[in-house]
């Protein structure tokens, strides 16, 4: 009976928070908007909270670490952010789109849109919906609702703020969109519920690169939605990059939507966070899409990251590609399950998915699992994971040349994410990677 | 140079070396040779700082510091240098960033600036000429899907880059056709010089050919049971190893 009570506890403690936000939205609790945040609470209401023993949670028990770490009636979302500080968390020589987001708010002062309005428009969800109601409520919770994870009803009910990005169809947005977001934590315990929304327009293509970065060393709950509308003959990029404090905890949905002849690539990119979990659903619902999803994680001390993918294809002639790879040092645990399907219609799908880790201590430790369900008959999928340590033979022989044991492990973990790290397109991406992983391993 | 004394090791319970003495000077070529599982390349391992071998007995003095304490990074850089047997395939490591962080550590703790790109390339291009490798392999990730001769020809190569005091080729012949072993040795000899020194382990005479040593010792259930010039290679290559087998049986 036990374990039941508590996933009542922090789901009913939802359901209290979410009529306190009902108020604060004054006129706006009557819009059609607040109708899918309506309908996504009575689902959270009769769902509740996955606990361990639900088959998509059995390794990642994120009811019990929110309980721990989170005060669901303590939360602030206050900011005390110098214009410095948030500049501190910016890239370097950044030629780009910038949003920023301070604990879920919308920071105008520091986002800057450079490319035209008629080829690229970015807003605050909130805002989107006035400017164009019909387009966000025509894709709004729609795909959410489709791979149920019942974190993203908690994110549909209490989605306010959240990037809106619309490419125009046929252009060509040379400028990466980078979306920050920051949690400042020394106020209080944040807890917030980003929204996004990107719909690329047909032949059209686009970059988007998001960061999470912490303020300060208290915990902070960040529960994440993105829906992306990848529209025929489309093409883009879509960057990770988790960033946050070792007293973070995160879940990340990403519902992705590709139609006919466009290519698509995800990037998950994990070095930090208390415990993470991401979910990345891809869904090829025409024929000749291209995906590849990338990702890497990087983790010590107690993080626990647990990733979560599914391609879906849907119709004939697609190509997925997956590439996973992990380092896991101290007591690290991390989570890979990779579902593909391949459905009956979906004839002469190609479908290839890797999972490779490095455990660096006997005490990190790794789960992976992948899950093929495949009805069509002419199809060629191939999947394979690996869990193991650093090669003995190979650290002697660069240690046998001169290079101290640190540098020696340092250029095989580089040298075991190379085949993520290299196609990384943005040079600056790279080199921040780079420079990351660089301080990390050594 | 390099003095052994008494060294006795094992690998898990196995007792492999049983006492070696051995003294190198600069400027001696020393062969070492010896039948399978007579603990040649165990003696290799052992110098360079394999960890899998735990030594129970005995020193090594290497320039008058204790060789055994020093991690294998360290003997590289006081001067170690071994030519693998086998030398590993490490995919994703590019040759030439391999060699130039070895390079450079090494420079660092002789108290010397490290060498820029320009300065490295240099000699990179220097010493491929001594053992006719083509650049085309140095782009490649460091061993990888090289042939037997490449992956030989690419430890001589290094050696040449590093510079080392003390070189010990273990079965550096093996697997060689004999224009590969001939540009393998020729680099060796071009290297050769009266302040550095070269161990060459090996179980045939052919490489002797080619790199003359000034002495020869027969290994023999992990001891040096006969010492010799070169005319001992000789009539090893000509009577084989049971000679040795039974000289040593017959004294026990």
């Amino acid at each position: 009976m036990k374990p039941k009570a508590v996933k009542a506890d922090i789901a009913s403690k939802l359901v209290d928070k979410f009529n306190e936000f009902e108020k604060e939205l004054n006129g706006h609790s009557k819009s059609p908007m607040h109708t899918v945040r309506k309908n996504a609470l009575e689902e959270l209401k009769s769902n509740g909270l996955p606990g361990p023993k639900d088959e998509e949670y059995k390794y990642t028990n994120l009811v019990k670490s929110i309980e721990k770490h989170i005060d669901l009636d303590n939360v602030s979302n206050d900011s005390s952010l110098s214009d410095s500080e948030v500049e501190s968390f910016l890239f370097d020589n950044e030629d780009a789109n910038i949003i920023v987001f301070i604990n879920g708010l919308y920071a105008a002062r520091h986002s800057k849109i450079i490319s035209p309005v008629s080829d690229l428009v970015v807003l605050d969800f909130e805002e989107a919906f006035m400017q164009h109601p019909e387009e966000v409520i025509a894709h709004f919770g729609n795909y959410a609702a489709k791979y149920k994870d019942p974190y993203a009803s908690v994110n549909t009910a209490f989605s306010k703020n959240g990037a809106f990005i619309k490419v125009s169809p046929g252009k060509v947005i040379e400028k990466p969109i980078m979306i920050h977001f920051i949690s400042d934590t020394r106020q209080g315990i944040p807890v917030y519920y980003p929204r996004n929304l990107f719909i690329i327009g047909e032949r059209s293509e686009v970059n988007i690169v998001e960061s999470f970065h912490t303020f300060g060393d208290q915990p902070s709950l960040v529960n994440q939605v993105t829906e992306i509308v990848v529209s025929k003959e489309a093409k883009g990029s879509y960057y990770k990059l988790q960033l946050e404090s070792d007293n973070a905890q995160r879940v990340d949905n990403t519902q992705i939507h590709q139609r006919k002849d466009s290519v698509f690539n995800t990037y998950t990119l994990t070095f930090g966070g208390a415990m993470v979990r991401n979910n990345l659903n891809i869904a090829l619902e025409d024929p000749h899409c291209e995906t590849h999803m990338y990702g890497l994680y990087l983790i010590k001390g107690n993080a626990h990251v647990d990733n979560h993918t599914v391609v879906d294809h849907i119709m004939p002639e697609s190509f997925s590609n997956e590439i996973y790879k992990g380092i896991l040092d101290d007591k690290a645990t991390g989570v890979f399950n990779g579902k593909i399907f391949v459905r009956q219609d979906a004839q002469k799908t190609n479908a290839f998915q890797s999972n490779k880790n490095i455990l660096l201590t006997d005490d990190a430790k790794m789960n992976s699992k992948p899950q093929l369900e495949i009805w069509a008959d002419d199809v060629k999928c191939s999947h394979g994971c690996t869990t193991g340590q650093l090669d003995d033979e190979q650290m002697f022989y660069l240690r046998s040349r001169g290079i101290s044991a640190e540098s020696a492990r340092a250029i095989l973990l580089h040298a075991f994410a190379a085949d993520v790290l290299e196609t990384v397109k943005f040079e600056f991406i790279r080199e921040h990677l780079d420079r990351i992983i660089h301080e990390r391993l050594h | 140079m390099l003095t052994i004394k008494n060294l006795h090791a094992q690998i898990e319970d196995n007792q492999i070396l049983r006492g070696i003495n051995l003294e190198v000077k600069p400027g001696e070529v020393h062969a070492i040779m010896g039948p399978n599982g007579s603990g040649k390349s165990t003696l290799a391992s052992v110098l360079a700082g394999r960890e899998d071998y735990e030594v129970t007995d005995g020193e090594v003095i290497f320039e008058g510091k204790d060789l055994l304490d020093l991690a294998p990074e360290e003997r590289a850089r006081e001067g170690v240098f071994l030519a693998f047997q086998y030398p590993v395939e490490i995919p994703g490591v590019s040759s030439t960033n391999f060699l130039k962080t070895a390079v450079n550590q090494i420079r660092e703790h002789k108290g010397l600036d490290p060498l820029d790109a320009v300065s490295f390339l240099k000699l990179i291009k220097e010493k491929m000429k001594l053992v006719e490798i083509d650049q085309s392999l140095l782009s490649r990730s460091l061993n990888e899907g090289f042939s037997g001769g490449e992956k030989k020809r690419n430890e001589i190569f290094q050696m040449a880059v590093l510079d080392p005091k003390l070189a010990i080729l273990d079965e550096t012949d093996s697997g060689l056709d004999i224009d590969a072993l001939r540009i393998v040795a020729n680099g060796v000899n071009q290297l050769k010089r009266a302040d550095n020194a070269v161990i060459v382990v090996t179980h045939y005479q052919r490489l002797l050919d080619y790199i003359i040593p000034d002495f020869v010792h027969v290994l023999y259930q992990g001891r040096i049971v006969k010492s010799g010039d070169k005319s001992l290679a000789l009539e090893l290559e000509d009577k084989g190893y049971d000679w040795i087998k039974d000289e040593v049986g017959s004294l026990v």
